[in-house]
């Protein structure tokens, strides 16, 4: 019986991204499991997390008294680091459009084999888009964080995604919970498996194409 | 003189009628301009034309936009994110109309609004059914489509695809400032910003209610976020986040 339970747990997926973060980057972090990446501080590096309603700087949740006026993407209460800025909305997205994001981190339902996200819209469902299409449009990189299965079981990584797209051909990487794929001239490539997770089980609990190219070191 | 401070903010709500169309800025609860909101529900309006990036959620008691969508004061809401659950089973009964935005298009679409441009052309949602005239606005009984955003007019612009994106002018907008002064002048605070210095500008008159008010002189120039010609009325509220 193949379980999705093996692989790795939220926050250490948040860790295993964090490492791939390059000291410098401005990075955005989308609702969800890439909430957990201002908490995950690597020595040595700096990383600036946007905040799209407009907060650049934003470091991880208050120990103490929280400010209702410092909140992340999911309206969680967090806090500001050294170098924090504030702006409206419309320049939040310039910062993104413009092209000043390094990374965009989101969740998603769907990816595709040619770089398709679907992440705000399960037909039939409630729609919500929040800033998701702005900053695929805009950001240098796109990441994807999400469970390899759904929770019914089906793979996540698709042929095509059935769901409503986000952005076409926007995803750059994509780290399950049991697998880092990254996009190399375009062709889906399984470059990680989790601890204890072997090639044949990605496999098996893939629907997309991919190449395998195992050597590959981040970045 | 110019002095736009008011003691009430009921006597500033008084042209918002059944039917308006209000920008209200906020992101989540932060920054959502909660007494002007009470202030409103006080008065029998209905039918609005609502233009904010949340729906609220739907919670007992909550106040903000979430007041105005559970006593059903909204027939539709411009908005990224509702999230409010009885607000979707009335959208999916065919009561209340949700015209979904991109986060950064709504903002851009007030700031257009109130920088009086004609729209302006983005990448964000093209390729998608945010662009393609099939997010559904508004249904009728059984689930019938009743209507759909626009396919919206689209542009290749150095290789890229650019959809066309029309500016936002609402009759009212309902802000939340830090601090203001006589002249309409305003500064926010933090991410309580976000979405209120732009549904100032696109509304054809601004309320504003300020945590704090410099009643002794004005702020500073270069404190300054919205120059005063954007805004109409200024109420002082207890403010929630004094500090």
């Amino acid at each position: 019986m193949t379980t999705a339970q093996q692989g790795l747990t939220r926050a250490e997926l948040a860790r295993r991204v964090a490492d791939d973060l390059v000291d410098g980057w401005c990075v955005n972090v989308g609702i969800g499991v890439p909430l957990l990446l201002p908490e995950q501080a690597t020595p040595g590096r700096e990383i600036v997390y946007h905040c799209e309603h407009g907060l650049l700087g934003v470091g991880p949740a208050p120990q103490g008294a929280p400010d209702p006026d410092v909140t992340d993407a999911g309206k969680n209460p967090v806090t500001l680091v050294e170098g924090a800025a504030s702006f409206d909305s419309s320049l939040s997205f310039a910062i993104a459009r413009g092209g000043r994001l390094d990374l965009c981190v989101l969740g998603a339902l769907q990816v595709g084999e040619n770089g398709d996200l679907a992440n705000w819209l399960v037909p039939g469902g409630n729609p919500g888009v929040g800033g998701a299409m702005d900053l695929v449009a805009g950001a240098r990189r796109v990441w994807v964080m999400m469970t390899h299965l759904d929770k019914q079981g089906r793979p996540k990584l698709r042929k095509r995604c059935s769901f409503p797209l986000t952005g076409p051909g926007v995803v750059d990487r994509v780290y399950t919970d049991l697998a880092v794929f990254e996009f190399v001239d375009g062709v889906l490539t399984l470059r990680e498996c989790a601890p204890g997770v072997t090639p044949e089980r990605i496999a098996a609990l893939t629907e997309a194409a991919y190449s395998v190219d195992l050597r590959g070191e981040s970045i | 003189m110019i002095d736009k401070i008011r003691p009430g903010a009921v006597d500033c709500l008084t042209g918002i009628r059944s039917g308006s169309s209000v920008a209200i800025g906020g992101f989540g609860q932060t920054g959502v301009p909660l007494d002007l909101i009470d202030a409103l529900c006080d008065r029998d309006v209905r039918g609005l034309h609502i233009i904010a990036n949340n729906g609220g959620r739907g919670l007992p008691g909550e106040r903000g936009i979430g007041r105005l969508l559970k006593e059903n004061r909204v027939r539709r809401l411009s908005c990224s994110f509702p999230v409010n659950p009885d607000f979707f089973r009335r959208y999916f009964a065919g009561d209340v109309e949700i015209e979904l935005v991109p986060q950064g298009t709504l903002a851009e679409r007030l700031r257009a609004g109130g920088s009086g441009l004609g729209g302006f052309y983005t990448p964000t949602a093209a390729g998608t059914m945010l662009a393609d005239g099939r997010f559904v606005v508004r249904y009728g009984e059984g689930g019938v489509v009743r209507e759909t955003l626009a396919q919206k007019e689209s542009r290749v612009i150095d290789g890229r695809t650019y959809v066309l994106e029309s500016p936002l002018r609402p009759d009212f907008a309902l802000v939340k400032a830090h601090l203001a002064d006589r002249y309409g002048n305003l500064r926010f605070r933090l991410g309580a910003r976000n979405f209120n210095p732009l549904a100032a500008m696109a509304a054809g008159c601004t309320i504003v209610q300020a945590d704090h008010i410099a009643h002794d002189g004005s702020l500073p120039p270069d404190d300054i976020h919205l120059p005063g010609p954007f805004v109409d009325h200024v109420v002082e509220t207890a403010g929630e986040t004094v500090r």
